[in-house]
């Protein structure tokens, strides 16, 4: 008998398969059921993002940031917001920077149960799911109180956020971060030393120190292979310096490691909350200097300088001066960065978005090479992918 | 965790187990859920909801036709004629607001210096077409209408803050 050799099926996966976490589609090519090759292809949800910003003034530019990652929106406004202060030479008052990190880190959270359920339901489990929607829900009511959007807040500006905390919310979410080290618990009783799970996961994807620092990961793909990088410590913004909190890292670097990872990272996350909440200070929340932000309601009623302030900020914006600038924050899925160039103009010259989601994504076939057809699933699964920041 | 230990626990599938446990004392708890067209969740005043065009309690419509709205809407979603009217008075002759471009940030209702154009409570709004989703001045003044009360609470309610 002569040997045939087999030529590799390619196949489509996606864009509209439930588990390509958005519209993403892959082309590979398999050998049986082993991966041999995968093609990204990317920009369907592509929106120009960076190009509309340069025509947008400042504050209309923050809307977009929530539009990109939009499971973790506040976290992206952050970055350009910081971008802006730091070109602007602005003080944030300490209020104002406790309240950011305060929502920052509900924000992981927020990210963490969208992400460790959706992967769990990828490999196979339903419940994780529903359980975890239901703290989104209570999660997403605090964003709703203190922006007026579940989702899309567009609540941090330039100098601060856009109204201070109403009344009665620091207590309501001092009682959910008291209720929700049980649901953790759950959530971890029912994953972590399942077999099923665990058969689907170790040892799958595995990434060297090395080589997650070669491909450019950042975030818990980062610290999932033992590298402990953190934006958080290693460049503090906002009052993260005041914040006691632990980095965790992986051991392997596979795909059960940065599960691991994101759950502990959502109990330190828990103690940052509560630390804001117990340390919140008095005081303004947003910056008095009126060429940036806008003058009180009453006091645009009755003053004529407050009026006009209030006219030009929301019809020409600010100027910001001349300069280039890259701020980082550390987000849920890693280093989300703005480079931002001023020409001294009201709108940004260039805005380019750095975005952790289109770095891990270029890894795919480095890390699912050599893996059957189902693993893949679960690689994707643990690069936290979302399409509105990989595309922009 | 010794090997004696580790094998005990995987042959009497100990972890499935204290799983299905725990779901099954899920299934005895009250449910979460809310029964929605009956039931809805809480709405905070700061909510971003379906736009809405105020009146004064005399009727005259708040609009002055200043267009900072129009300036300001990232979406450019947002088209204003005026003229002065036969009194005299500057008003919209044309308040359209495109629904379908909206974006929701609330950059209007920030930017209004007399809280005109407000993005009110409601967000049962779904139409079957596209042009119904095109409003006009006439819609965005009945809306102001039907949700005065509750636009005009959750104002006062959050006044403090702005």
């Amino acid at each position: 008998m002569t040997e045939v050799q087999i030529k590799p099926v390619t196949m489509n996966f996606g864009p509209q398969h439930p588990a390509a976490h958005g519209v993403l589609r892959l082309v590979m090519e398999l050998d049986g059921e082993v991966v041999q090759r995968i093609d990204p292809h990317i920009g369907l949800l592509h929106r120009g993002t960076e190009k509309l910003i340069e025509h947008k003034t400042y504050i209309q530019a923050i809307p977009y940031f929530d539009r990109l990652d939009y499971v973790s929106p506040m976290c992206q406004e952050h970055a350009f917001v910081i971008a802006v202060e730091r070109l602007l030479g602005l003080e944030v008052p300490l209020r104002g920077q406790y309240i950011r990190v305060l929502f920052d880190e509900l924000t992981r959270i927020l990210n963490h149960l969208l992400n460790i359920p959706a992967y769990a339901m990828d490999v196979g489990a339903m419940t994780p799911f529903l359980w975890c929607f239901e703290q989104r829900e209570m999660l997403m009511e605090f964003y709703e109180r203190v922006s007026g959007a579940r989702m899309h807040a567009s609540y941090y500006r330039p100098g601060g956020v856009h109204q201070d905390l109403p009344a009665g919310l620091l207590d309501d979410i001092g009682a959910w971060a008291g209720k929700f080290p049980k649901v953790i618990a759950d959530i971890d009783g029912l994953l972590t030393e399942n077999r099923i799970f665990k058969q689907r996961l170790v040892d799958i994807g595995i990434v060297s120190a090395e080589d997650a620092a070669d491909w450019g990961f950042t975030g818990p793909m980062l610290r999932a292979s033992g590298v402990p990088w953190d934006l958080r410590k290693s460049q503090p913004y906002m009052v993260y310096d005041r914040m006691k909190f632990d980095i965790p890292t992986g051991r392997h670097g596979d795909c059960y490691d940065r599960y691991l990872v994101r759950m502990e990272e959502m109990r330190q996350s828990l103690r940052i909350v509560n630390q804001c909440i117990a340390e919140m200070p008095g005081g303004p929340a947003t910056s008095d200097d009126r060429k940036i932000t806008p003058p009180r309601r009453e006091d645009m009623k009755h003053s004529m300088e407050a009026l006009i302030h209030h006219f030009k900020l929301y019809t020409e914006g600010f100027h910001v001066p001349a300069g280039e600038v890259y701020a980082a924050v550390e987000a849920p899925k890693g280093e989300f960065g703005v480079y931002l160039v001023s020409d001294g103009g009201n709108r940004p010259y260039r805005c380019k978005i750095r975005a952790p989601g289109f770095a891990h994504l270029q890894a795919m076939e480095f890390c699912s090479r050599g893996h059957m057809l189902a693993d893949t699933v679960a690689i994707l699964g643990s690069m936290d992918i979302v399409f509105g920041e990989v595309d922009r | 965790m010794g090997m004696l230990d580790r094998s005990v626990r995987s042959l009497l599938f100990v972890e499935l187990l204290s799983g299905l446990r725990l779901t099954l004392g899920y299934m005895f708890r009250p449910k979460v859920t809310v029964n929605y067209p009956y039931e809805k969740g809480p709405l905070s005043p700061r909510f971003r909801g379906e736009h809405a065009l105020r009146r004064y309690a005399n009727g005259e419509e708040r609009c002055i036709a200043c267009k900072l709205c129009e300036a300001v809407c990232p979406a450019q979603a947002i088209t204003i004629e005026a003229e002065p009217r036969e009194d005299g008075s500057r008003r919209t002759t044309r308040y359209d607001i495109d629904m379908t471009k909206c974006i929701y940030c609330g950059l209007c209702q920030e930017a209004c210096p007399v809280d005109a154009i407000v993005e009110g409570p409601n967000f049962e709004f779904a139409a079957e077409t596209r042009e119904e989703l095109l409003y006009d001045k006439d819609k965005l003044l009945a809306n102001g209408d039907r949700w005065e009360a509750e636009i005009a609470a959750n104002l006062a309610a959050d006044a403090p803050y702005r």
